[in-house]
């Protein structure tokens, strides 16, 4: 642990690692995550969503109703059950290997009913209009029409929601890396750069914790801005020519 | 035998408070490439009937019977695989709002591709190549750059003309026109309609043309069917029903016409509204507004009240009034006497 050797910038951590390439790979295994699990999430939120909407009746209800008890579950306690669960059949060792894929289907599964609602939402909107009633009267199958047709008409709110979600994947796997369910320390992210410099806090060797923790801001900072920004460019109300 | 026979036709939607019959007992029948006009107010049913011709009746509604014959196959019951064969490739639809029936984030070419292909397995390019003849034979001008443009990037007329072209896309052989014009202004309307009937009189299609403009059934359909509340009341050769209407509801409606009133003088209209279809009035739906029951005697205005007429021929047209029945057996007033 050195803070003022002028080799590395910002410090090494514990383990004598130089801070500053740490965390470029961590930030790399955070944006993974991030947008891994959004890519999860929105298939199976956009999924779910057009066939309630599109369907409605039971298909719906039983639909919006899984959504009401995922949404039930917070994601720190669905993921604490599977990573639990994960570790207790294959073992720490399998657990790490597969870290990534495995935060990205504990997120990907624990947000999805996000995507589900506001897809339905357009969706019931979309489907009042005769260009649907066009499609249909024209023999195309449900399914295209879904897909073809509908899809791309609510994919303004799509793109906004998920520059959010993004943000908040990277903060849920922060979260769980810092309570030590996520990244383990061989692979760090972020917020496993975070945790294992908490340990070293009173010592003195403020900068493991702070600057990633600093870096993790900045970072949920700039996509919540691009999400703004999409938002504002997206909304042909808001376009000054 | 014709080309679709529709029989007893009756669909209701399932409300809360029951179900409230939007169609009753409607019958028609149309040749190949003959153009039959359905006119009646907002609310008469006009829209379901067409959309049910098609079985596309958004829930809660649905057809609680009768029979749609095209073609010698019954539409009613076919499953939905085999429906959609019919649906757009036989049976084509334009809507009224060209504003609204083409999706705003597909391109032309890209819809019209979308149709071909759902129902015939042809190359892009060959699609291509029947969609630009499609665009040309309506008569817009530069097609091959409309193929790539977006509808927001065409004028309402334009649409409807694109509109067109995809209803003929797969030649079908009738098209169902659900007020094609209503939302263009005149001189496009006049266009759009010349349009409409050239293509169809040139590939002998058949036209089923939904308005309340009776101005443009006269101009175009050969046949017409009046509706009120739900039911035909009055049907038969247009040019007959136009000169010489039968039942009071259709005399009304043509009183009604704005180049029937003299002029500085207020128009004709028919007093009252149409009752709301969950809350019929007995027999006669029309005796309420009915100019002729007034003038009935007891025992015919009892009729009215408590009878729903039958239908009665007189010359090639037939209508559904208990007053005519009772004029043709008296050897006919004369429909211009009244007033």
């Amino acid at each position: 642990m050195d803070g003022s050797d002028p080799t590395y910038l910002m410090g090494t951590d514990a383990q004598g690692r130089d801070l500053l390439s740490t965390i470029l790979y961590g930030a790399r295994v955070s944006l993974i995550i991030g947008f891994g699990a959004v890519a999860m999430q929105a298939t199976l939120g956009v999924c779910f969503g057009l066939l309630a909407g599109y369907l409605g009746g039971r298909v719906d209800a039983f639909l919006m109703r899984l959504a009401d008890i995922q949404l039930s579950f917070s994601t720190l306690m669905v993921a604490i059950v599977v990573g639990a669960l994960f570790k207790a059949i294959f073992g720490g060792g399998t657990f790490s290997d597969y870290a990534v894929p495995l935060l990205v289907l504990i997120i990907g599964l624990a947000e999805w009913p996000q995507y589900a609602r506001t897809v339905r939402a357009s969706v019931l909107a979309e489907k009042g209009k005769e260009y649907v009633d066009a499609a249909r009267v024209m023999g195309l199958p449900s399914r295209r029409i879904m897909f073809r047709h509908i899809l791309p008409n609510t994919l303004s709110p799509i793109f906004v929601i998920s520059t959010v979600q993004v943000a908040n994947a990277i903060i849920s796997e922060a979260a769980l890396s810092f309570l030590g369910l996520g990244m383990p320390e061989t692979q760090p992210s972020l917020g496993s750069l975070i945790k294992s410099g908490f340990d070293y806090l009173q010592s003195g060797s403020w900068w493991i914790t702070l600057i990633p923790g600093l870096v993790l801001v900045v970072l949920v900072l700039v996509i919540n801005l691009l999400g703004d920004w999409l938002r504002d460019v997206l909304n042909p109300r808001l376009y000054k020519g | 035998m014709s080309l679709l026979d529709v029989n007893h036709l009756d669909v209701r939607f399932a409300l809360r408070g029951g179900d409230v019959r939007a169609l009753r007992d409607v019958c028609f029948s149309l040749d190949r490439g003959e153009r039959l006009g359905i006119v009646g107010e907002s609310g008469a049913g006009k829209s379901v009937a067409a959309f049910s011709l098609l079985n596309l009746i958004a829930k809660p509604g649905y057809i609680a019977g009768g029979s749609i014959r095209f073609d010698d196959q019954e539409l009613i019951g076919l499953s939905d695989r085999k429906l959609r064969k019919v649906r757009g490739h036989r049976m084509s639809m334009i809507f009224q709002d060209p504003m609204m029936t083409l999706n705003p984030v597909l391109t032309i070419g890209e819809q019209m591709l979308e149709c071909l292909k759902a129902h015939r397995r042809i190359s892009s390019r060959e699609a291509r190549s029947i969609s630009l003849n499609k665009l040309q034979q309506v008569q817009i001008p530069s097609p091959e750059a409309r193929l790539d443009q977006y509808p927001h990037e065409l004028s309402g007329g334009m649409r409807q003309r694109v509109i067109i072209a995809i209803a003929l896309l797969l030649d079908p052989d009738i098209i169902i026109a659900d007020e094609p014009t209503t939302a263009l202004d005149v001189t496009i309307q006049a266009e759009i309609m010349a349009l409409l009937l050239e293509l169809c009189e040139k590939h002998n299609v058949g036209l089923i043309l939904i308005t309340h403009d009776l101005g443009v059934v006269s101009q175009v359909t050969q046949r017409m069917l009046v509706m009120y509340a739900g039911r035909v009341i009055e049907q038969g050769p247009t040019r007959e029903i136009i000169n010489d209407p039968q039942h009071p509801y259709t005399q009304g409606l043509i009183n009604a016409l704005p180049q029937m009133a003299t002029p500085g003088s207020r128009l004709n209209q028919i007093p009252g509204s149409m009752p709301s279809l969950s809350n019929l009035p007995s027999g006669c739906a029309f005796h309420p507004r009915c100019t002729f029951v007034e003038r009935a005697d007891g025992s015919q205005r009892q009729a009215c009240h408590d009878q729903v007429p039958e239908f009665v021929t007189s010359g090639n047209c037939q209508a559904a009034c208990h007053m005519v029945a009772e004029m043709i057996e008296s050897e006919r007033i004369p429909a211009e006497e009244q007033d």
